[in-house]
């Protein structure tokens, strides 16, 4: 068994020797105590991942990934419990040592960088002292030259000014340096392996690219294995040799990751693939010219992606009047300095666009660039300092009183967060009726049946009404946000950040929903996102912003056919597994 | 499936039947509809402490509304010096004050004062606090400059060293005079937290929606922020009831809270005080109705903490 | 750092005038004879209230007497008590027993109160912290008068393990029974207040990070658990002095003690006005003082108020 395998994978032939895997979890189960009783959160799951290789767990949000890697170095929280199985790492089976063996596995042999790096380092330590208490706790080094040592492991994590930046505390450092310092404490004593809890899922594409390489640099260099848990299948076939995929806290499929992406047999796992949002794929591309559409036969498994290409052809696509103009808008912040200094922010500088009638025009970028400023002065929520945008042939900052109300009626918002927009306290009946009443629509009656008529519309059940926030997932919440949004029957509907916060099935879902609805109600979107894969689903025209600026405006299909910026190709080149054919 | 353990290189499919894959982000219809209060509500009643604190409330204010279902004797009259200090006896199970007093019916009758005083300071407090912190958290500003500084005077006075003081040049001393002058020095804390929790609520992403609804600035005040900022206030409130408890008391030991021809437990004790050595008990009795007053109240105030705040919510 | 110090001083002076001003309209300003009022139902003699009248320039406009009475303060000359002494050779007397007594205090509720804090914290749900948790709801539900009494009772007058009053010089020994009783009430309030800050910081991000980084137990829990749970309790000990204030009249009042509480608890219950309000004006102050110093330990505790903007 053992011969074969090392036949069947090339990287494992130099290890021949050491016969056993680096680390092989048997029949894991795990749970948690709640009041309602014990919860299993894990149950029989398998993996083995060999010295030297890398190995990824893919799963959707509770899919029980995260609890499997915590088992594995005893960082469960409070009421998590190993109920059966072994964890076994050189031979040795982790769940029966001590507390004090198991201390001196963690950080010496098993590295681990978590997943949110602004709640991951202790506000009130500076940063050197973070390092140098792994280092002296690891008998890395001691003394002078424990300091030594940790400005090295910052230095090769990729900050470059290590030694100024020692007694800096981690609220002056940003996400993307942050992480760089976990990844530095992680590895400080070069552990045997290292356990990646969705280490960049916080940080822009760009950023996210760096750290990626510089662990895969690290780890490489000093022979250590990856165990990447992430939700993001193009990350996994990037990044690693092995891929588990695991989902209700059991693995339904694993084995080589280009075997899997290119041949998905689990449904579950086919289903996942599906809905990834890919670019690389030249079958997107063509699908939109009417030329090649036989080629949609070769694979019409029924991608969410092919599904919305089909709709977006259907409609019609003959030229619409502009229904916004946005013409050299510019919002400068002014930031009080303590005392009576005042810096200012331009945080939209000289953007212009417009928005054809029934179209979905994307805006895409990082943070800072100034994306959701564009959001929130389309709405009118923020004053513009300079500039206008013409809504329907009205300057819209020159609107007051009811004009300003009747706009307001006509451009509605979808926000980000499922958790944040909706308020806990009021039931979903009284949330989307919610405008009709601010607005003095209809009677009692009239309002209920309108409510009733938009749950059918995000295709939710009637019996939602009494529903309170807490009791839906995200997308549900995110459902409810646009029934909310399409109450008023508005023209134009502002998406910022609308399904970034979802898992990539209920994504697809959801944006299916909205390309529905467009087609439906001839809706016209501005859709802020940070992803440009998702772009590709929906959007007809594309502008690239990058510090308050438009840096590239044009048809989705040239942005990603043929990029004009460096910028924008740097954005794409940055979209893990860009370039990988995925298998339908 | 054991003896199918997944291989490193092996492509290992799990059986399908096994993990049936769910339609995505269905509804699960039989759950019944569960509002935040409601929530709270639930996790209040299991709880035996809020039906322990709750009796005793109940009891403690009908003894206060109604003192004369519990005792014959009047607290005033019918005191006879020989009874000085003596121990219990038929129809006066805690015995006699040093002026010959009936304990029992001082302790009943002590109730209200302490009561009227407690309640009447919190509403006062709370009712206040909501709406300034309310006002200068939402509309921030001048409003909130204003009112931010005059509080960090208040503040900079504790309460009851402020009301010594007040108290001092004050001629008339009823309950309702010594309850306002309590408040007097007491908003500030209800006003900060009431504001803390504005500020945040505020922010949320569901206002800013509301906002872009076409729904009206003091609407949303009324109709989203408030409702959302409320929770902590009723917490520091039901304890503070409490503390206005003991604050009266204090003061009426000291001699310049409620005057002696009022029934009060803090008055007792200080009454008490000079004999405590000859008849310690005299002391114990009002002093074991107040501690048990604010014990009360205190666990009430823990229950709704535990209640209302999102970070045991989140713990359950 | 010296920024925010720069600050905070800045913060002070308008609340340094306008609680001194405060006070001074509550005695001076509000309908009615102050004077008459300060001294209830025994007049002093026309002499003294000669005196009181030109000691608070009661004969000039009313904001004339706040400066020069806010003057007087700044320059240390901080009013007259009833019989007639300058208020700062009392309190120069008395100020150093009650400092020993509230550090006594301190020392006490900060000590055991973190640290019992911290191991029901550690041990929430069991048994340990269930008994923590009554035993401190309890203390706080006993007011401080009452609990001096009770102490004294058993430990002094049954158990004559402590002498009922204090000794003139208030030395230590004498003290710690005061100072038990003092801080009985905080010292409940600290319990809850670490033990629940400990049961938060104990599922933080960071002390995972911390565990995983492969430090030891005892680490975890005093560098990064203890450490942080520290700034809630701190900021709790800048308003507590408040309560101690209030605490040390009566508790000095109950133990005979010749310090600042019980000179103005003497001071009430004799009826003495003048000296009540001018020793509670004192008080304030160096309310104000403390909060000073317990904000500037806070923004040591906590770098991301140091280094704000």
């Amino acid at each position: 068994m053992i011969g074969n395998q090392a036949m069947t994978s090339p990287q494992s032939s130099s290890d021949r020797a050491a016969a056993a895997p680096l680390l092989e979890i048997k029949n894991l189960e795990v749970g948690f105590k709640t009041q309602r009783g014990f919860i299993p959160a894990v149950e029989g799951v398998s993996m083995r991942l060999e010295a030297g290789q890398t190995l990824a767990i893919v799963g959707e949000s509770g899919s029980g990934k995260s609890t499997t890697a915590q088992a594995i170095i005893d960082l469960l929280p409070g009421a998590g419990k190993v109920t059966g199985g072994q964890i076994l790492f050189e031979g040795r089976d982790l769940t029966t040592l001590a507390p004090k063996e198991m201390q001196a596995v963690r950080g010496n042999l098993i590295g681990y960088v978590p997943q949110d790096p602004m709640s991951n380092l202790n506000p009130v330590w500076n940063i050197g002292f973070q390092v140098e208490e792994a280092i002296r706790a690891n008998g890395v080094a001691k003394g002078k030259a424990a300091r030594a040592r940790t400005i090295e492991v910052l230095q090769q994590a990729g900050l470059a000014d290590a030694e100024v930046r020692l007694k800096q505390y981690p609220h002056q450092f940003s996400g993307g340096m942050r992480q760089r310092v976990l990844i530095g404490i992680g590895l400080s004593s070069r552990p045997k392996l290292l356990i990646a809890d969705e280490p960049t899922s916080a940080l822009d594409v760009t950023v996210q690219r760096k750290i990626l390489d510089h662990i895969e640099t690290l780890t490489r260099d000093y022979g250590t294995s990856v165990l990447f848990i992430t939700h993001d299948l193009g990350l996994a076939v990037e990044r690693a040799d092995q891929l588990v995929v695991m989902y209700k806290g059991k693995v339904v499929e694993s084995g080589r990751s280009v075997d899997i992406l290119a041949n998905p047999l689990h449904p579950y796992t086919q289903k996942l693939v599906a809905a990834a949002p890919n670019l690389a794929s030249r079958r997107i591309q063509s699908a939109r010219r009417p030329e090649s559409t036989r080629k949609l036969d070769i694979a019409s498994i029924g991608s969410v992606d092919d599904r919305m290409m089909a709709k977006a052809d259907a409609r019609d696509s003959g030229p619409s009047e502009n229904l916004v103009t946005v013409d050299d808008i510019t919002k400068i912040y002014r930031i009080r300095r303590g005392g009576f200094k005042t810096d200012e922010l331009k945080a939209v500088d000289g953007v212009s666009f417009t928005m054809p009638r029934g179209t979905t025009t994307a805006i895409v970028g990082e943070s800072g660039s100034g994306k959701s400023t564009v959001a929130k002065l389309m709405l009118q929520l923020e004053t513009i300092t300079s500039g206008s945008i013409r809504f329907d042939g009205q300057d819209v900052a020159k609107l007051k009183g009811a004009d300003l109300l009747k706009f307001r009626r006509r451009v509605q918002p979808v926000f980000q967060d499922p958790y944040g927009s909706l308020d806990p306290v009021y039931s979903v009946g009284n949330t989307i009726s919610e405008p009709l009443r601010a607005h003095g629509i209809g009677d009692k009656k009239s309002r209920s049946a309108r409510v009733y008529e938009l749950l059918e519309q995000v295709a939710l059940p009637a019996s939602t009404v009494n529903r309170y926030p807490n009791e839906l997932s995200g997308g549900q919440r995110q459902r409810i946000a646009i029934a909310r949004a399409l109450a008023l029957k508005p023209d134009v509907l502002v998406l910022d950040e609308a399904v970034s916060a979802l898992d990539v099935l209920v994504q697809g879902q959801v944006l299916e929903l909205l390309t529905d609805l467009q087609a439906e109600l001839e809706l016209t979107y501005l859709f802020i996102t940070h992803d440009l894969a998702v772009v590709r689903l929906i959007a007809d025209t594309v502008c690239v912003m990058q510090s308050g600026k438009i840096v590239e405006r044009a048809t989705t299909d040239e942005v990603f056919d043929n990029p004009r910026e460096e910028y924008t190709r740097t954005l794409l080149e940055a979209i893990p597994g860009a370039h990988f054919e995925f298998g339908r | 499936m054991s003896n199918n353990l997944p291989e490193t290189s092996q492509h290992f499919v799990a059986d399908a039947s096994a993990t049936p894959v769910h339609v995505v982000d269905s509804l699960d219809e039989t759950d019944k509809a569960r509002s935040t209060w409601a929530d709270a509500w639930d996790a209040m009643r299991t709880r035996p402490m809020f039906w322990i604190a709750l009796s005793l409330i109940f009891v403690i204010v009908l003894v206060a509304v109604f003192p004369r279902l519990f005792t014959a004797e009047a607290p005033n009259s019918g005191c006879l010096l020989p009874n000085s200090n003596g121990g219990p006896e038929a129809g006066h199970p805690f015995g006699f004050t040093r002026q010959g007093c009936d304990v029992f019916a001082r302790v009943i009758f002590g109730a209200q004062a302490s009561l009227v005083v407690g309640l009447l300071a919190t509403a006062l407090v709370t009712a206040f606090g909501i709406v300034i912190g309310a006002l200068a958290g939402y509309y921030g500003g001048f409003l909130d400059a204003v009112v931010s500084r005059v509080g960090d005077i208040f503040f900079a006075i504790p309460t009851v060293l402020g009301a010594i003081v007040l108290i001092s040049v004050l001629p008339e001393r009823t309950p309702v005079v010594i309850a306002l002058v309590l408040a007097i020095f007491a908003w500030p804390q209800i006003a900060r937290i009431m504001r803390g929790a504005v500020l945040s609520a505020r922010s949320a992403d569901y206002v800013t929606a509301s906002t872009a609804l076409g729904v009206s600035r003091f609407r949303i005040l009324i109709r989203h922020v408030l409702p959302n900022a409320i929770a902590p206030v009723i917490v520091v409130a039901t304890t503070s009831l409490g503390s206005f408890i003991v604050a009266e008391a204090t003061l009426s030991f000291l001699g310049i809270g409620l005057p002696p021809n009022i029934m009060s437990w803090g008055n007792d004790i200080g009454q008490a005080r000079t004999s405590v050595q000859t008849a310690p008990m005299v002391l114990f009795y009002p002093a074991a109705a107040l501690s048990l007053t604010v014990l009360s109240f205190l666990m009430l105030g823990d229950v709704v903490r535990d209640a209302l705040d999102p970070k045991a919510r989140a713990r359950r | 750092m010296l920024g925010y110090v720069g600050r905070r001083l800045l913060q002070l002076i308008p609340v340094f005038f306008g609680a001194t001003f405060l006070i001074y309209f509550m005695v001076f300003s509000l309908p009615g004879d102050p004077i008459a009022a300060l001294f209830g139902e025994r007049p002093p003699p026309d002499s003294v209230i000669a005196a009181i009248r030109a000691e608070y320039n009661l004969d000039e406009p009313f904001i004339v007497q706040y400066f020069l009475y806010v003057g007087g303060i700044l320059t240390g000359d901080l009013g007259t008590t009833y019989s007639g002494r300058p208020v700062e050779d009392l309190l120069a007397q008395a100020f150093p027993i009650t400092f020993r007594l509230a550090m006594l205090a301190l020392f006490f509720e900060a000590v055991a109160g973190i640290l019992v804090g911290l191991i029901a914290g550690l041990r929430k749900g069991k048994l340990f912290d269930a008994s923590a948790l009554v035993v401190s709801l309890l203390l706080i539900s006993v007011p401080t008068f009452v609990l001096g009494f009770i102490l004294q009772y058993v430990f002094a007058i049954q158990l004559g393990l402590f002498r009922t009053t204090v000794g003139p010089g208030a030395p230590i020994q004498d003290l710690i029974l005061p100072a038990i009783v003092l801080a009985s009430v905080s010292f409940a309030y600290i319990v809850r207040l670490t033990r629940a800050s400990v049961a938060d910081n104990v599922g933080a991000d960071f002390v995972r990070t911390a565990t995983a980084k492969g430090l030891s137990r005892p680490r975890v829990v005093t560098v990064h658990v203890l450490r942080n749970s520290l700034i809630p309790v701190v900021t709790f000990l800048g308003v507590d002095i408040g309560s101690l204030m209030v605490g040390a009249i009566v508790t000095e009042g109950i133990f005979n003690i010749n310090g600042v509480g019980g000179t103005v608890f003497r001071a009430i219950t004799l009826g003495e006005g003048p000296t009540v309000v001018s020793f509670v004006a004192v008080m304030v102050i160096i309310y104000m003082l403390a909060n000073l110093l317990v904000d500037l330990l806070y923004a040591t505790l906590d770098p991301r108020i140091r280094y704000v903007k």
